[in-house]
């Protein structure tokens, strides 16, 4: 009894649809249907956020939605951070702090940096290590990761 | 991964029409933290899966004076601690509110999930009954009023009809003089569930600052998340010494039956029992003495 469901959304600001199983995560939808592949399979349970994604400007982990409850909501992916131009401010200090290792963790990472950088762009050091709690990295020890994501807060609030 | 049928009711009427008719067989989901990593894990196999997140009065999230907090089951955590006015009114409920998973987590959990999952280390519920909260249900028969205290009946078993599900939950505007507090004990900063939690709430009197009421829950120590009586009450009318606090911390190890598990033994939960109390006492305290200190300006 395999219903196929008609899915409309947009992602990376562009309208677009899928069919899905109601069976299939919204992760799966991204990297298989879709050919997102930037949101990584950690652990399918909600622990590790490689799988982040921003859905209606709230982070989610992709493995924990279902593809059909994003019928009618707008979803950014890793791919729809960079800029026309090239990386984001972001991706770049996470690069000059070699915030990264393997590189497994670092997809999720980045798009739950930009959510927090949206929702609060003057964070803590605090405050970026209780956002971030919800990504595993098994390499950097996370230094690098929290003084990338302050020095990507200063560079991007000098910016605008 | 067992298959189901996804169903999206857009008002009350539809949801409690079609759980009446299929009970048994279908699930409701709400941010899905916790059904969808059960159904994964093939511990629950439903036919049908109700998201009842469409339905607009369970994404209510309002305070008032006269009607104090509303908050919709379906609201996930992270729009009640991004609402500034209830993050300010209720710091004791987002204590709770914020310790569930990581920001991803919380962009999905609601308070209707983490309650009728009914973990007894569910962090919001041991915060909820301090508070007072009570839960609107809804089912065919129209809505009832269940106490947080008295929804949960065993470990994942909650005291919901099968057409039943929560609606909203409501806490009272803050009364001058109140201070809440929750906090649990994990062996790691974050993500991780309570190895024993305790929630305590106080209104302190205006002009002597004795107990006028007090609240004491604790949870991940019995099958389901306590409301201790008899350690709130041992406080009224007192002042809050080491020697009461004390006692009303005893008092909650006392009600505390805990079990041995991976996660802790029966020794060490009684005793962060009483730990855990004694702390939340002293936080709710703090905060009652600025609630007091801001209406004498
Ligand atoms: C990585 C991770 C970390 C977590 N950390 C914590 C933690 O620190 N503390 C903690 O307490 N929990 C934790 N959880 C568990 C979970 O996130 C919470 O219990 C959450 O609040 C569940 O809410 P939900 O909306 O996701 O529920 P769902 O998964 O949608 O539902 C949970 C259960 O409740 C039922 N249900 C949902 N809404 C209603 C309703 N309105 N009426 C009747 N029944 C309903 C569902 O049918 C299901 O049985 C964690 C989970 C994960 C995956
Ligand atoms: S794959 Fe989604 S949180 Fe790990
Ligand atoms: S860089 Fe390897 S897991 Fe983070």
């Amino acid at each position: 009894m395999s219903q196929r469901i008609h899915v409309q959304t947009e992602i990376n600001g562009e309208a677009q649809d899928f069919l899905c199983d109601p069976r299939e995560s919204l992760l799966d939808v991204l990297r298989n249907t879709m050919g997102l592949t930037g949101a990584k399979e950690g652990c399918r349970n909600g622990n590790c956020g490689a799988c982040n994604v921003i859905m209606d400007g709230i982070l989610v982990n992709s493995c924990l939605v279902l593809a059909v409850e994003a019928e009618g909501s707008s979803i950014t992916t890793v791919e729809g951070i960079n800029t026309p131009v090239g990386l984001h401010l972001i991706q770049q200090k996470y690069m000059d702090h070699a915030a990264l290792q393997c590189g497994i963790c670092t997809l999720g990472l980045i798009v739950a940096t930009k959510a927090l950088l949206d929702h609060n762009p003057a964070p803590t050091e605090h405050d970026v290590r209780l956002w971030l709690a919800g990504n595993l990295c098994r390499c950097t020890g996370y230094d690098k990761i929290v003084r990338a994501v302050l020095d990507a807060a200063e560079a991007m609030r000098e910016n605008v | 991964m067992h298959s189901f049928t996804y169903v999206r009711p857009q008002s009350l009427e539809e949801a409690s029409t079609f759980l009446s008719e299929h009970r048994e067989q279908a699930r409701i989901l709400a941010g899905g933290t916790d059904l969808l990593v059960q159904i994964q894990s093939s511990s629950v196999t439903p036919d049908y899966i109700v998201d009842i997140k469409h339905i607009p009065e369970l994404n209510v999230l309002s305070f008032d004076e006269t009607g104090g907090l509303r908050i919709g089951a379906a609201v996930p955590c992270f729009k009640i601690w991004n609402h500034h006015e209830i993050a300010h009114l209720y710091p004791g409920l987002i204590d709770a509110v914020q310790l569930i998973g990581g920001t991803q987590i919380q962009g999905r959990a609601t308070l209707g999930g983490n309650v009728a999952n009914a973990s007894p280390a569910a962090d919001t519920i041991p915060s909820l009954i301090v508070h007072g909260a009570i839960c609107d249900v809804i089912g065919r028969q129209g809505i009832r009023s269940i106490a947080v205290q008295d929804i949960c009946i065993g470990p994942g078993q909650n005291a919901l009809a099968p057409d039943e599900f929560l609606l909203r939950f409501q806490i009272k505007p803050p009364s001058i003089g109140f201070g809440a507090h929750y906090l649990r004990f994990i062996p790691r900063n974050e993500m991780d569930i309570a190895v024993a939690s305790a929630g305590a709430s106080l209104v302190l009197n205006p002009d002597d600052q004795t107990v006028q009421y007090a609240r004491i829950a604790i949870g991940a120590v019995a099958p389901t998340p306590l409301l201790v009586i008899a350690a709130g009450e041992s406080l009224i009318g007192q002042p809050l010494t080491n020697e009461s606090i004390d006692r009303a911390a005893r008092l909650a190890a006392q009600a505390a039956q805990p079990i041995t598990d991976i996660r802790g033994t029966i020794s060490q939960r009684k005793h962060l029992a009483a730990v855990l109390t004694r702390r939340a006492l002293v936080k709710a305290q703090e905060r009652a003495l600025q609630s007091l200190k801001g209406a004498s300006h």
